[in-house]
């Protein structure tokens, strides 16, 4: 027998594995595309680190100096500028031909000092400078190693090709040989990796610059965006009229966040720059420029978090008799706080990797020196991982992934400080 | 058996004594004039002629109403949803400012302050004048915090001891203070919804107001919430005046001494409660507190 109630129960259930087959499908495919989107990640994270970790080790010689005082200090002056300005690199020199005395013709000996550093002197310099007491008397001195040395240290370069395809040549690789076999030959922590400014020579190239660059850059950013940014998401939000002009700005701060940076690079060098003379290549003008670039963002995300504070609590305030100002500044504002640090870290973190608006005033200008202010010319991360990628020796490779890794770490950290505060702020309220 | 179902099917009935082709004409007519006597001898507040509209114009939400509301007494505001009770207690303390389009036209004083003068300032109106939401609002800071906060603002307490003094004692004549005395540190929003109403209402008190405006302040409670927080509005009635739009009628049978029946934006009876309830002078009111509909 078959009731009406019976033949229901029996369509519905004719119906269920069809709708249960497609939950399992939908489930599947979230789960497939989320497991792609973790494969290309791990794969970026490990190609990265594969041809980045070697960075952080850096080959050094060890070379026995002696501290001639005719030549880092003919007169005997002791003249802090003398000792300074003095060849230190003859020094060297001078060392690696008592090394390998049966070097003699002029092309061979130029060979020979390519095993070290060309910056290598300035090991020597430092320690004449911290103690001149040293001069004419021998020590053993560890010191740069030239990249190509470095790259074969690290198995960049392949001895079993031809010679003439191979950037050391077999006498070099003889000398480098034989100075492994005296255990002159070491990889050590690369502190100049962290402790110095952009460079020609891969093994003198650091972060530094670019860190302490994109450090002065961010800060100035966060100083003159987070306070524009919520003091007019406030504004527009809380206490501007709703009528067509206020539409209008909307509108065109929407359509900010959608406009390429290198417009806002050009406008930075149109108007800071140019017109009001704001020095270029600094942190000052590359913040200027950042700032324009993440006002929507923050703006957008604070608005959205005004939006989403209860209206019951701005009455409750306003019927108790707050003015407008001590309601927003009380009770909402905190209340919206949480959202607005998201925005502004999405904001800051989109403007640590920004590279083009950069371009255009001038931060990729090739700066040794390490910037000491905000207004010293220095470039950033991203920009520099940009140089670095685009220059031809091979152990710039390294410390291109090496830059991209710090970057990396950047980010993490900042967003990690970005939910750290919100729960802060949430548990607070 | 009159169910629920039943009430709402039956409600439009009761719209049925206008006839459709000519309903205009015949609401003028039935609401010409306000019953009962719309005056009190001892006024706090006084609307006269009071029109307010919404959407710049476009929805006339409250027309004509003249009413006072006497010093030391409860006034209840019944009437089915939509017919302006919360519109016309919003105006009393100008919360309606914040509305974009809103217009009040007529006079409300509250004794001898043009409550809608431009020279008026809000936030000392305010004070004078407390409001108590529909649903439980506290801030979410502590029970502390939530109380203090009004008087903090406006400069009311001297030193600490005087803030702890308005503290307590708000606490204590919103009857909560016995259940959160020994955690007052602890968040306003952890509270029972009953206990929450009752710290919005101790924080409206805090202030000193001269009159309360609650908007039905209890339709988020359950019944024991309920009456403990009408138990508190008879007490409160000693030292403040009191508004209160309610839905329930049991409500403004126990709570209030005047009862104003609102329907469609219009005044249409203002009596003693005992007088609406027991003895309607306008159908309308009798249909709506026989429930007929609502």
């Amino acid at each position: 027998m078959t009731s009406p109630a019976n033949s229901t129960v029996d369509i519905v259930r004719a119906g269920l594995p069809k709708r249960y087959a497609r939950e399992r499908r939908f489930r599947l495919m979230g789960m497939l595309a989320i497991g792609l989107g973790l494969v290309f990640v791990a794969i970026l994270f490990l190609d990265i680190f594969s041809k980045g970790y070697t960075a952080f080790q850096q080959t050094y010689v060890r070379i026995q100096v002696h501290y001639d005082g005719s030549v880092i200090d003919p007169a005997g002056t002791e003249n802090p500028d003398t000792l300074a300005f003095a060849d230190y690199m003859a020094l060297l020199k001078q060392s690696l031909r008592e090394v390998f005395p049966e070097v003699t013709d002029r092309r061979a000996k130029r060979d020979l000092y390519q095993l070290v550093s060309p910056g290598a002197g300035q090991v020597l310099r430092d320690r004449v400078l911290a103690n001149p007491e040293i001069v004419g008397t021998t020590e053993e001195v560890w010191v740069l190693a030239n990249d190509d040395i470095d790259m074969l240290v690290k198995g960049h370069i392949d001895r079993d090709l031809p010679e003439s395809n191979r950037r050391l040549d077999d006498r070099s690789l003889a000398w480098f040989d034989r100075l492994v076999d005296q255990d002159a030959i070491e990889k050590r922590f690369n502190i100049t990796f962290f402790s110095s400014g952009d460079s020609r020579q891969p093994e003198q190239a650091g972060i530094a610059g670019a860190l302490m660059g994109s450090f002065y850059t961010l800060l100035l950013t966060l100083l003159f965006s987070f306070p524009l940014a919520v003091g007019s998401a406030i504004f527009l939000e809380e206490f501007a009229p709703k009528n067509k002009w206020t539409d209008l700005i909307e509108i065109n701060i929407n359509n900010l966040a959608a406009v390429p940076s290198i417009i806002f690079g050009l406008l930075g060098l149109a108007v800071f720059i140019n017109f009001f003379g704001v020095p270029r290549s600094t942190p000052l003008v590359g913040a200027l420029v950042l700032t324009l670039m993440t006002l929507p963002t923050i703006i957008i995300a604070s608005r959205s978090a005004l939006k989403s504070v209860p209206p019951s609590i701005r009455e409750a305030a306003m019927g108790i008799g707050a003015s407008p100002l001590q309601t927003q500044f009380h009770h909402v504002l905190p209340l919206a706080m949480p959202g607005m640090l998201t925005g502004t870290i999405i904001g800051m973190a989109q403007a640590l990797g920004e590279t083009a608006p950069l371009l255009m005033i001038g931060m990729i200008a090739f700066i040794v020196d390490v910037p000491q202010g905000f207004t010293d010319p220095a470039t950033v991360l991203p920009v520099q991982i940009f140089l670095w990628a685009d220059s031809p020796e091979r152990a710039f490779v390294e410390r291109t992934s090496a830059a991209i890794m710090v970057l990396l770490a950047f980010l993490i950290t900042m967003n990690l400080t970005a939910v750290l505060l919100r729960k802060r702020f949430e548990r607070r309220w | 058996m009159n169910t629920l179902s039943e009430t709402i099917e039956t409600g439009p009935d009761a719209n049925l004594i206008v006839p459709q082709e000519n309903e205009g004409a015949f609401r003028e007519q039935q609401f010409e004039d306000t019953v009962g006597d719309v005056t009190h001898p001892n006024p706090r507040i006084s609307c006269r002629e009071v029109d307010v509209y919404y959407d710049h114009g476009a929805v006339h939400a409250i027309k004509n109403v003249t009413l006072d509301i006497g010093t030391g007494e409860v006034l209840a505001m019944i009437g089915p949803s939509g017919c302006g009770k919360s519109t016309i207690l919003r105006c009393l303390n100008r919360m309606n400012d914040s509305i974009d389009g809103c217009q009040v036209s007529g006079s409300i004083r509250l004794d001898e302050l043009d409550i809608y003068d431009k020279n008026l300032d809000v936030v000392l109106l305010r004070a004078q004048i407390g409001m108590v939401f529909q649903k439980p609002n506290p801030f979410p800071k502590s029970i502390y915090d939530n109380v203090a906060y009004g008087p903090k603002i406006h400069g009311l307490a001297k030193d600490k001891t005087d803030l702890d003094e308005i503290v307590q004692t708000s606490l204590e004549r919103a009857a909560l203070w016995e259940e959160v005395k020994d955690r007052l540190g602890q968040p306003g929003t952890g509270l029972s919804g009953g206990q929450q109403q009752r710290l919005c209402i101790a924080r409206a008190i805090a202030v000193s107001p001269e009159v309360i405006l609650m908007d039905e302040p209890c339709s988020a409670l359950d019944p024991i919430a309920t009456a403990k927080v009408e138990e508190l509005i008879d007490e409160l009635r000693q030292q403040y005046t009191i508004a209160i739009v309610t839905h329930s009628m049991q409500q403004a049978a126990r709570v209030s001494q005047r009862t104003a029946y609102f329907h469609l934006g219009h005044l249409v009876e203002v009596n003693t409660t005992d007088k609406v309830f027991t003895n309607p002078q306008h159908h309308l009111t009798e249909a709506y507190i026989t429930g007929r509909f609502g």
